[in-house]
């Protein structure tokens, strides 16, 4: 098995690259945060990004999608981690696309997935209902009226909520909380009558939203998937986005990494560079063998998810890589800062953001010890 | 592609055939073949399997079949580990003289002395140890004061060595001698063979806390060598020093590789198994604590088994081990260290004890024994082959490119080293 990028892979990473750094710098971010921008993301370069076709990466070409391929969504993600752009990819193309495209009937598919390739819809996953991930924690009630459904109650920390065109509300039809039996998926247009959004001002500056859902009505076919057997195609969906998601994590790992090893370089103190002294090298130097790690497990998740109906171990790949980029996440992160000295803790000074978007970012979809305590569960201890 | 698949069907059948039924069976640490004039085999079958396998050059798949190797390209070589493993066939030999002198020779010694050496390492017939760290030599490896001084068509050795694995039972050194007392103390250094048989040559065991010795102390008193034994240019010793640390450092870094899997019956090999017996739990491990230490572990160890490939896959797009040895070789060590101590976790006092003082081993039986020597074993795996410190100093310069606080203090400076070359510095010894 391949661990390295093929001639392809290497090209749309470039390409990828290239343009972050030119056109979604992290002055993007602090300009969409400073000028609180209504819609929280920068709505012409999201456009751009489509032309380039990476809202279609993983999407099948049946649909309208390009076939890159979850390495392809991961290496444009990985990107996007390198310079923070807040941009739908996550909620949209990485949660809501996957999702319809596995749990979704072929005319739910016709309909939806071409708008999401071609950037002309929002789609956010309405998952949530407690400050600690737990996606078997739903108490949000769907019941079934004589021509479809009634919702209600409260989803939190929804990202992308409040410009969202629809939303993915992952709802209970049947038995207790906790349960995977009784969870069903309904897609809810965003100005249904009862659905309020509270839109959240998050230390990362990105979107995300609480709504809450009063007597909301859907029709029959609003259902996604089979009524009460929404947990496996919402469980492998997890997966995928934590995968993702650790993607994005490994390019914040890498260019805080890349920042403070330059800057070790740069600064003076006792009349020598201070990345002179044992102390932090030696510290730089456990970084970069942690960093080594994370991108073996996050080549090897995206290569495994590619594999379609192959791929092995998807679970416990998908916990390792959110468990360890969220560990080292956190370590690099935090090394960021105190390396930077004082001029780490400005806000004029750009590592901060990315110190604001790992906690944001460890958090999505379980952090390192929700999943360590998968892993283990996975395999039996 | 179809040559390929040719060779595989006749590997495997030469295989079935050539191995010994006893030799695919999981391997005792005692019956280990390392080879040489005094070679001891505590199974028979490791003979006729050694002999099969070298005959065919394939103890070292990868060597001129010019020199007794098997002359195999990587995917052959690929192939043939696949069929080995297969079978789980048992490594035919083990030494030194495979993982770190061959591959050195092979780059830069002379046709003779490829010729005088590298089929009798094929073959297992000669056991090779290393002579490298002094007493006053160690992370700073350069400093070392061992010398050798031309006396006609001989250079006469002498000064010591320390630990030195397996000494005692070795035939032949590949050691670093000083041989330029002026020079700064990176550019005096020569690599030289000679025999153990030596007159003049003496080893003592050192017992260490693991109540093992598998180290000696080394002595050269007056140490006759034939001058056409140095290896590479007169001086030049370092640079072959530094391309023998890398390959020692892969094999080190093999340690923890084996972290990942479970196949060698210990209580170590499966530590939440250990745990969960130890505790009578059934369903789930019932110290939270140990069982998130011991996923956390194992999360690291399966991304450490993935880097070592994606390693290995880089590596055969450039040649030869790179800067990222150093780097496995500490994530190993760290890896099979937290491993022994997981287990002494995951075991309790069982997991503590010496010896045995009971016929039966109702006191404590062999794994629990097993246990604690090799945790004990384990301290040493990041201090030998270059110490956890000083590869984070290579990875820092070698890799990240931050500057060398030594090179810039201690230029200059003209203090004498143990050698009596000019101290320049010594993180140089790091740069290896």
């Amino acid at each position: 098995m391949s661990l390295v990028l093929n001639e392809d892979q290497v090209m749309l990473q470039q390409s990828a690259r290239d343009f972050c750094r030119e056109k979604a710098p992290v002055a993007v971010l602090r300009r969409i945060r400073d000028s609180k921008d209504p819609t929280g993301y920068p709505t012409e370069l999201w456009q751009a990004m489509v032309e380039l076709g990476w809202a279609g990466m993983a999407i099948p070409e049946a649909y309208g999608g390009f076939g890159f391929g979850y390495s392809g969504l991961g290496l444009v993600l990985e990107e996007t981690g390198r310079t923070l752009v807040p941009t739908p990819l996550v909620s949209t193309v990485l949660l809501s696309a996957t999702l319809i495209n596995i749990a979704g009937s072929e005319a739910q598919k016709l309909e939806m997935l071409p708008d999401i390739v071609n950037g002309e819809t929002i789609i956010a996953l309405a998952l949530e209902e407690t400050a600690i991930h737990n996606p078997l924690h739903i108490e949000l009630k769907a019941v079934k009226t004589g021509s479809g459904y009634i919702l209600n109650g409260q989803k939190d920390f929804v990202l992308d909520a409040h410009v969202a065109d629809q939303f993915i509300v992952v709802a209970r039809t049947e038995g207790e909380t906790g349960r995977q039996d009784g969870i069903s998926l309904f897609m809810v247009d965003a100005n249904s009558v009862g659905v309020d959004v509270q839109r959240l001002n998050m230390v990362d500056s990105r979107n995300a939203g609480n709504i809450s859902f009063v007597d909301v009505e859907v029709p029959d076919d609003a259902l996604l998937g089979e009524e009460n057997r929404g947990w496996p195609a919402l469980c492998r969906t997890l997966d995928i986005g934590r995968i993702g998601l650790a993607a994005e994590m490994l390019g914040g790992v890498q260019e805080v990494f890349e920042r403070t090893v330059e800057y070790l370089k740069q600064r003076s103190q006792f009349g020598v560079p201070i990345g002179a002294f044992q102390a932090l090298q030696h510290r730089a130097a456990i970084m970069y063998s942690e960093i080594e790690l994370c991108k073996s497990l996050v080549l090897k998740a995206l290569h495994e998810l590619d594999r379609g109906d192959e791929a092995e171990d998807i679970p416990a790949l998908a916990s390792m890589c959110k468990a360890k980029l969220s560990e080292v996440y956190m370590l690099v992160s935090n090394e960021g800062i105190q390396m930077h000295g004082g001029i780490g803790m400005t806000d004029e000074f750009d590592i901060g953001f990315f110190l604001k978007r790992a906690r944001v970012a460890q958090q999505t979809l379980g952090d390192a010890s929700f999943h360590r305590d998968r892993y283990a569960s996975l395999r039996g201890f | 592609m179809h040559d390929l698949e040719t060779f595989r069907a006749e590997t495997r059948a030469w295989l079935e055939a050539n191995c010994p039924a006893s030799m695919r069976t999981p391997m005792p640490e005692d019956e280990t073949v390392w080879g040489g004039r005094n070679a001891e085999f505590r199974n028979p079958d490791s003979k006729v399997w050694l002999e099969r396998m070298a005959d065919k050059g394939w103890t070292t798949p990868t060597w001129p079949q010019e020199y007794g190797g098997g002359g195999l390209d990587k995917a052959q070589s690929l192939i043939l580990a696949e069929e080995m493993q297969r079978i789980r066939a048992r490594p035919p030999l083990v030494s030194f003289g495979i993982s770190m002198l061959g591959p050195v020779l092979l780059e830069m010694a002379t046709h003779e002395q490829k010729l005088e050496h590298i089929p009798k390492i094929v073959r297992g017939e000669v056991r090779w140890c290393q002579g490298y760290s002094e007493p006053g030599a160690g992370s700073d490896l350069a400093g070392l004061g061992t010398k050798a001084i031309l006396d006609g068509d001989d250079y006469i050795i002498n000064g010591s060595k320390i630990w030195t694995s397996y000494a005692d039972q070795a035939d032949w050194i590949f050691c670093l001698v000083r041989t330029d007392f002026e020079a700064p103390k990176h550019s005096g250094i020569s690599f030289i063979l000679f025999d153990m048989a030596s007159p003049g040559v003496s080893t003592k065991p050192i017992k260490l806390i693991s109540g093992n010795s598998v180290f000696c102390e080394t002595f050269f008193d007056d140490v006759r060598v034939p001058a056409g034994n140095l290896v590479g240019r007169l001086n030049d010793g370092w640079t072959i020093a530094k391309r023998l640390l890398q390959h020692e450092r892969t094999m080190i870094s093999g340690f923890g590789l084996s972290s990942g899997r479970n196949n060698r019956g210990g209580l170590a090999d499966n530590l939440a198994e250990t745990a969960m017996l130890y505790r009578g739990d059934i369903v789930e491990l019932s110290d939270p604590v140990l069982r998130d230490q011991i996923a956390q572990f194992r999360i690291d160890s399966e991304a450490f088994a993935l880097t070592s490939q994606r390693s290995a896959q880089e590596a055969k797009q450039s040649r030869g081990p790179n800067a990222t040895s150093s780097m496995l070789k500490n994530y190993g060590c760290e890896l099979n260290k937290r491993r022994y101590e997981l287990a002494l976790q995951a075991a309790g006092t069982q997991a503590l004890g010496w010896e045995s003082l009971t016929e039966d081993g109702s006191d404590f039986d062999q794994q629990e024994l097993a246990v604690a020597r090799q945790w004990l074993r384990s301290k040493g795996n990041s201090i030998e082959g270059g110490t956890y410190e000083v590869q984070l100093n290579v990875i820092a310069k070698r890799v990240l490119g931050l500057p060398d606080m030594t090179a810039m203090v201690g230029h200059g400076a003209g203090q004498k080293s143990a050698g009596g070359g000019k101290r320049v510095d010594s993180a140089k010894a790091a740069e290896a």
